[in-house]
């Protein structure tokens, strides 16, 4: 199988239209006949970073890549970054707005979460630049 | 076999998608929160919530839930139903309490995840 390629730009607080990529991309997936829990797993991940960068951050782009091996999401955005992503990671950590709240998120669960459903995830941040996420799922082994 | 049909009466509810002849899921889970919902790690294919907006939609589509209730008689919009259509969700929604929900559907032999 060659790599397929998704990609998808967010609008910047466009909450009406957060998971349209996610879904997207499950519908993508589930094409491919990839496992049902594997793909589970992948798009609850993507979702999740989807609905940060829309609440988080002005919106971005995501990529998602697909081959016999692996599937891999790149998730990037022109927000404000983390300034402290240990503390990000920690479950119950949210800045989340009361907007966002209203929306049913800001728990503080979204990025351990992510780390707990993908094989490997990287989170590279710079304050006032942007955050980019690489969420990968070895699906194969 | 029970299926959905028998659940509208006992909760006074309207079906907004889907169809009624399904049998009813083993197990439900209840929460406004989808950050919640989606820690989820074993299938709760019933969720029942007091958020009436497309993410609680979405996040049903994400985490493979096949029946999403609200509660409270909150509205259930256009979108909301049409994002339900879309992905085969069964979209029901009752006047009662997140709280008598789950006690009715209790009753009705649906278990509890954790
Ligand atoms: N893309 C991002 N840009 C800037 N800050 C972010 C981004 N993603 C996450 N954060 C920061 O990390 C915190 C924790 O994120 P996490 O997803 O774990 O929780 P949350 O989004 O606040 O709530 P939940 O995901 O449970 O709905 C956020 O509140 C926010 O401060
Ligand atoms: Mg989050």
């Amino acid at each position: 199988m060659e790599t397929l390629k998704l990609k998808y730009s967010l609008k910047d607080g466009d909450f009406s239209n957060a998971g349209n990529a996610s879904s997207n991309i499950k519908k993508n997936l589930k094409m491919l006949g990839i496992n049902a829990a594997v793909i589970k797993k992948m798009v609850v991940s993507i979702y999740e970073a989807e609905v940060n960068m829309i609440a988080h951050a002005n919106g971005g782009v995501i990529e998602v890549f697909i081959d016999e091996e692996k599937i891999k999401a790149i998730l990037a955005d022109v927000g404000p970054g983390i300034p402290d992503i240990d503390q990000a990671m920690k479950k119950g950590y949210t800045t989340a707005s009361e907007e966002v709240r209203q929306m049913g998120f800001g728990a503080g669960m979204g990025l351990p979460n992510i780390k707990k459903n993908s094989d490997d995830l990287k989170i590279e941040s710079v304050v006032g630049e942007g955050t980019t996420l690489t969420i990968t799922s070895y699906y194969k082994s | 076999m029970r299926t959905i049909q028998n659940l509208l009466e006992p909760l006074q509810a309207k079906l907004h998608s889907g169809c009624t002849d399904a049998a009813i899921p083993e197990y439900a889970f209840g929460s406004d929160l989808m950050s919640d919902v989606l820690t989820l790690e074993e299938e709760a294919p019933m969720l029942i919530t007091g958020l009436a907006n497309t993410q609680s939609i979405r996040t049903a589509e994400m985490a493979d839930i096949e029946v999403v209730l609200i509660a409270r008689g909150k509205e259930v919009t256009e979108a909301m139903i049409d994002l339900a259509k879309e992905n085969d969700i069964i979209l029901i929604s009752s006047p009662f309490s997140l709280y008598k929900i789950c006690g009715i559907l209790f009753q009705n032999g649906l278990k509890p995840l954790y």
